[in-house]
């Protein structure tokens, strides 16, 4: 089971858009715009190979933080929060891995996704994907959104961390 | 990335807020919303400071901004997909603002580069991407598709409707004309549709080979090739391999047919017709970097495929089945000629001298209406000379097909997908105008029958 506070739990199950912040090659960060997946422990983000340079970052760094900051991409459930972690990459199979590994948590959440790989002839190399496999180790919730306002900040406990 | 210019500050106050993002002491990257203003004239954004020890923005170091839209549409997925990221340092909150300078941007919004050119203009990265992984692997690790989508890919498939619609028509006239064998007929359309698709690949091999279809970034369903070597789907080896099994493919039953009818004039149109198909793309003629290629396709498709078709059946020519040939390689040349509009700016840095590279845009879109229109009047011109049956009249219903098209690619010309569905329509004319004229001598075959 995991150890995020159950409010940062339901923002990661209902956000359609999250940011992904990751560090370049020159110690600069960047962000991306990414769905989050949630299997209750793990965040589980992915990235086609069209737009993989992120997934060179993390393999060089894997240090990364998952923001959910949105209120359109949250539905309006109140509420922002941030999750430090430690991601990998797992890219054995990008054909078909990922299907097995996050495709039933992604159409959960976005149903619309089935009809978009019936389409997998016309944008080949958009579903060539990999898994961002994140392992949380701190949190920081705004209850009401306001970063205005100090968060609430909880830490893995020490053998769940990476 | 690219320097801060005013445009991207002005771009960012569209935004409802940022996420503001820095790499921590232990190394982690941290990123927190914020409320902002920006100051134009400045060159600077002014952000809430977040409270708290624990997300006091740095600054010694580079931070980044982002600010980033979707539009969720249930059922659909997102659009108005559009982010920008600015990186740069900030000053020490002042009354709980901080300043943020910006000295690099980086952004897409789809509003501007439409998704399916941003996908199509990160391919490399792709490739690079996947060479690395093999690399890593030790094993070569390429992109795939399923057996059946991968061939209907690569010898596009769907546009075999160029190939039924003159081979039936010939049969059809063939038949008028009381000669119909029925498998000599299912013989012609399966040679028929190898040699279309022989054709097709070797096209898309040296369309590749000279970098055409790399140096356009708008390919649709309908345009900018097959793309399965830019995808790495296949490897050249492999698509040599399947052409080659294609052409012998149409050239065992062409043979057949020659043999079968004991006809010279078959085997000269079947030569003349893949040398044309191939002629087309392939050195040393590259017919469609000439400035020929909608005439070339007029040509193969139109009354070479119709009157190979007729003389399959009946052993000799007619002026009859060259004439039911003119609407076809109008509309077929038109299928062409619309699909490079989206594709002229990649044929012409290939130096591809197709019609739209060489024309201004009305001209463009005149010259569309005036030779669709043209098919029909052979049709009825056909019929008023007493070449052509009268109920072959019926292909006029097709019409507004024409004018729909014209609208579209005059509203859409410089927008490659909104052109899509123009693109759809004008293969449809080409396909119902064919349909159509068959069915109208299968009618008169069954009036002469009756009466």
């Amino acid at each position: 089971m995991g150890w995020l506070p159950e409010p940062v739990e339901r923002l990661l199950d209902t956000a359609l858009v999250g940011e992904l912040t990751v560090v370049r090659s020159d110690g600069r960060p960047i962000t991306h715009p990414l769905i989050p997946l949630y299997d209750g422990e793990q965040i589980l983000m992915h990235s086609s190979t069209l737009f993989s340079r992120k997934l060179e970052h993390i393999k060089r760094d894997p240090h990364v933080s998952v923001s959910l900051t949105d209120p359109i991409a949250l539905k309006g459930l109140p509420g922002r929060a941030t999750i430090q972690g430690t991601a990998r990459v797992i890219e054995d199979d990008p054909h078909a891995q990922w299907e097995r590994l996050i495709l039933d948590l992604w159409r959960k959440k976005e149903p619309v996704i089935d009809a978009f790989l019936k389409m997998r002839v016309a944008l080949p190399l958009f579903f060539e994907r990999a898994v961002i496999e994140i392992t949380p180790e701190r949190c920081l919730w705004w209850a009401d959104g306001d970063t205005g306002h100090v968060p609430e900040v909880t830490v893995a406990p020490r053998e769940k961390a990476a | 990335m690219e320097g801060v210019q005013v445009g991207h500050l002005a771009k960012l106050a569209e935004y409802p807020f940022v996420v503001i993002s820095w790499v921590d002491d232990a190394g982690y990257p941290l990123s927190v919303a914020a409320t902002f203003e920006v100051d134009p004239a400045g060159g600077t954004v002014s952000l809430t400071a977040p409270a708290g020890e624990v997300v006091a923005v740095p600054t010694d170091r580079e931070v980044n901004l982002l600010g980033s839209h979707i539009r969720p549409t249930p059922g659909q997925g997102y659009d108005e997909r559009r982010y920008l990221q600015l990186w740069g340092r900030a000053a020490a909150p002042v009354a709980g603002r901080i300043s943020f300078s910006p000295t690099h941007a980086w952004g897409w919004d789809e509003a501007e580069i439409p998704f399916f050119e941003y996908a199509e203009r990160s391919v490399p990265q792709s490739r690079r991407y996947l060479a690395q992984l093999s690399e890593e692997q030790g094993r070569t690790v390429r992109p795939r598709l399923s057996l059946g989508w991968l061939l209907l890919r690569t010898t596009r498939l769907p546009f075999l409707s160029a190939t039924l619609v003159p081979v039936l028509l010939g049969i059809a006239v063939a038949a008028r004309h009381g000669d119909f064998q029925w498998w000599l007929a299912l013989a012609t359309i399966i040679g028929a549709s190898f040699a279309h698709l022989g054709i097709n690949v070797s096209n898309d091999i040296f369309d590749t080979l000279s970098g055409a279809d790399e140096m356009n970034v708008n390919p649709t369903q309908f345009s900018g090739g097959s793309r399965v070597l830019i995808y790495d789907l296949l490897t050249l080896r492999q698509l040599v391999a399947l052409d080659l099994g294609l052409f012998g493919g149409a050239a065992a039953i062409g043979l057949y047919l020659v043999w079968a009818t004991a006809s010279q004039t078959l085997l000269l149109i079947g030569v003349v017709g893949i040398a044309l198909g191939i002629a087309y793309t392939a050195p040393p003629l590259k017919l469609v970097y000439r400035g020929v290629g909608e005439i070339a396709v007029a040509i193969g498709f139109g009354p070479i495929m119709l009157l190979g078709a007729y003389v399959v059946q009946t052993g000799s020519l007619s002026w009859e089945a060259a004439l039911a040939s003119v609407p076809v390689a109008i509309l077929v040349a038109l299928i062409l000629y619309v699909n490079e509009i989206p594709d002229r700016v990649g044929d012409a840095a290939a130096g591809k001298r197709t019609l739209p590279v060489q024309l201004p845009q009305d001209v463009v879109t005149g010259a569309y209406l005036v030779f669709a229109l043209a098919a029909f009047v052979a049709i009825g011109g056909g019929v008023i000379g007493g070449l052509l049956p009268v109920p072959t009249l019926i292909a006029l219903a097709a019409i507004p097909l024409a004018f729909r098209v014209h609208r579209g690619i005059r509203q859409n010309y410089a927008s490659p997908y909104a052109l899509m569905a123009s693109m759809g329509t004008n293969v449809n004319l080409h396909l119902y105008v064919g349909g159509l004229l068959v069915a109208g001598y299968v009618i008169a075959i069954i009036v002469a029958a009756l009466t």
